[in-house]
């Protein structure tokens, strides 16, 4: 299993926080951070009751959750059906992120280059190493681009980020899939590693002709030139809250045991092709079912008031759609 | 005076064998305590080699000694297939072009405090010395990652790699692309790292050596560079080696600033312009993210280090043994 990951630290985090810890306790994946925090305040202004959210990474919230060391665990990977039948438990997307390619290239402004996922996995390959190469001449007959040498910056740390963004080159590309596959840490061809979005941003803005790739929110906060892509329909789309909420509205929720959807390459003409969700995990019977009660509070509110909090934050809402069905997966699965 | 020794000799024999039988006590206390520290070190070494060892057993399990020559690290590939050689190589270039660096920088800057430079202005070059010292890692990669590293690549390497540009073996130890992120940047960083070791330690034993000899050799008619040369350098050779293992101890292990700046690429270039990684550089990397056999793997790559700064340490120590050996003859 891929997901499976661990932490060491994380069992003694846990353990030392629990202990003197607000009525819900949470860990998990570091990137649904800022907004789990920005609504855990919201909603104690608001309700009085606190939530602790620890963000040590999305095995580490796996592995709480199974433990029972906390109430709710977090995850940029989704966890399988049958793993969640095994352990017992209940899994829904919280809240949704997009990746989108950022490019470092004289003259070329945001959202003029456009590629498609067979171009950039030949890019992150070695195979394609000029800008001026004739596959992404191809794909921008208007745009000047110089004859120098790409320089390829991805994630140097395992990352749910890194995961996305494999499972979508692998989706797009036949040669990447044997090659390389999916996966948090993959064995890169070529290619400079940087640690976290930070990295990738800050290598982008200072290297010339380079490519990367990082969540959304770091391209637009750290105005970085980012490109369009072309989608699962053949149409080119540029990186925009709509786009990546068609990508999760168009997606197939209905038909995943346990919300288990890999946000990328989704049908739909208006659907950014690298988008993700991040995931709560909770046992379908909590040792804590009052604990779990209030967990089950707090994420309704964070529905129902949190969405302009999460766009000011530059993440993605998850649609009305998608939010009934998890309204009904919680009266159907979550005992009290 | 009479009075007072007979009552010392009165009691002479009797209170003596008490006192001494105290102090009998307090010596063997304090040995114990003393050899109960020396050999907690043993024991908590051992400890960390036993839970390494445990951690590292799946992966020892499945790749075997090939794990020391496989250069590629495909962690999700099915099975994973990991080997250690990029990292390993990635430690030791680091650390040596760093210590080729650090080590005739470092004793310049301590033979120039101590034999050299004027009163005034010692103070301010040691503690200068001593502050980088005190700068955390993370600065330093940062400003590898911010200001060396630019520089380096649009200024220095470009030069660099013009100049060798079809000179054997040198063309291909400094060949293109220039790279912000590279092995030789590491190096640069960990070179500035650890020159503060290699500085104090030998300031400190150059203070040690015993005017009169070195004013016996200036008398004879000796220059600075021979007093240096033939007094101070081989009176303090133990402890200059001492503070050189220090700073490769620091090189070999350092993470955060290498992490940033080596670039964590597996493949191994022959250019020390390419990006690599190091062995502490990709756990640091990868560890949070990892699981199963990946992680034991990484756990495995800590046993290496663990083992090859030992081995390095150890070439070192037999090599100051020869050293001494032809000293005595």
């Amino acid at each position: 299993m891929n997901f499976l990951k661990t932490i060491v630290a994380a069992g003694l985090v846990a353990a030392s926080t629990s202990a003197f810890a607000a009525d819900i306790t949470g860990a998990g994946a570091t990137f649904p951070f800022p907004i789990y925090s920005k609504w855990a305040d919201a909603y104690k202004k608001e309700t009085g009751n606190g939530l602790n959210y620890q963000s040590i990474g999305s095995g580490g919230g796996i592995k709480q959750i199974q433990a029972k060391t906390v109430t709710f665990g977090a995850s940029d990977a989704p966890l399988k059906a049958e793993q969640l039948e095994k352990d017992g438990l209940a899994q829904w997307p919280m809240v949704m992120g997009a990746i989108v390619p950022v490019v470092n290239i004289e003259g070329v402004k945001a959202g003029e280059l456009v590629f498609d996922g067979e171009t950039l996995a030949n890019i992150y390959l070695g195979k394609i190493t000029k800008w001026d190469d004739a596959a992404i001449k191809k794909l921008n007959p208007n745009v000047k681009l110089p004859s120098e040498a790409i320089t390829v910056v991805r994630r140097s740390d395992g990352s749910g980020t890194t995961f996305n963004f494999t499972n979508y080159l692998s989706k797009a590309s036949a040669d990447w899939k044997s090659k390389v596959g999916e996966g948090t840490a993959v064995e890169w061809p070529v290619g400079v590693g940087a640690k976290g979005n930070e990295g990738v941003s800050g290598n982008i803005s200072q290297t010339k002709n380079s490519i990367g790739y990082v969540e959304y929110a770091y391209a637009k906060q750290n105005k970085l030139t980012y490109t369009g892509l072309v989608n699962k329909a053949g149409k080119t789309v540029q990186p925009t809250v709509e786009a990546f909420q068609a990508a999760a509205s168009n997606a197939d929720w209905s038909k995943a045991p346990g919300y288990y959807v890999i946000l990328t390459d989704q049908p739909g003409d208006k659907s950014w092709p690298i988008t993700a969700a991040t995931f709560i995990l909770m046992h379908k019977e909590g040792t804590d079912k009052a604990a779990s009660q209030e967990a089950i509070k707090f994420f309704r509110w964070a529905f129902k008031n949190g969405g302009k909090m999460a766009e000011e934050l530059d993440y993605i809402p998850m649609p009305d759609s998608v939010v009934q069905q998890i309204e009904k997966t919680w009266a159907a699965e979550i005992k009290s | 005076m009479a009075v007072q020794s007979d009552v010392i000799d009165d009691a002479g024999p009797y209170d003596r064998a008490k006192a001494l039988s105290a102090f009998k006590l307090g010596d063997l206390t304090f040995y114990w305590i003393t050899r109960l520290s020396a050999i907690s070190v043993l024991l908590i070494l051992g400890g960390i080699i036993v839970s390494l060892i445990v951690g590292a057993f799946p992966a020892m399990k499945e790749y075997g000694l090939s794990f020391l020559w496989t250069q590629r690290w495909a962690p999700s590939a099915d099975p994973p297939v990991l080997g250690a050689l990029g990292p390993m190589y990635g430690t030791l270039v680091t650390s040596f072009i760093a210590m080729l660096i650090a080590i005739p920088v470092g004793l310049g800057i301590a033979i120039f405090l101590t034999e050299l430079c004027p009163q005034w202005l010692r103070r301010p070059i040691g503690m200068a010395v001593e502050l980088l010292a005190g700068i955390p890692s993370i600065i330093y990669g940062m400003w590898g990652f911010f200001v060396l590293g630019p520089f380096l690549a649009n200024t220095f390497q470009p030069f660099m790699i013009k100049i060798f540009d079809g000179v054997p073996v040198l063309g291909a130890i400094f060949a293109g692309p220039p790279s912000y992120l590279s092995l030789f940047n590491a190096s640069l960083i960990l070179a500035i790292m650890v020159l503060p070791f290699i500085t104090s330690i030998s300031v400190d034993v150059f203070k040690t050596v015993p005017p009169v000899l070195k004013e016996a050799a200036y008398g004879v008619g000796c220059t600075t560079w021979e007093v240096v040369r033939s007094v101070v350098i081989p009176y303090t050779r133990v402890g200059i080696i001492g503070g050189v293992m220090l700073a490769l101890g620091r090189a070999l292990g350092e993470t955060m600033a290498v992490t940033f700046i080596i670039g964590n690429s597996f493949r191994i270039s022959s250019s020390i312009f390419a990006p690599g990684t190091t062995i502490s550089a990709a756990i640091a990397s990868e560890f949070a993210e990892s699981d199963g056999l990946h992680q034991s793997g990484l756990i495995l790559l800590g046993l290496l280090l663990f083992v090859l700064t030992f081995f390095v340490l150890a070439a070192a120590r037999l090599m100051l043994l020869r050293l001494e050996k032809k000293a005595g003859k």
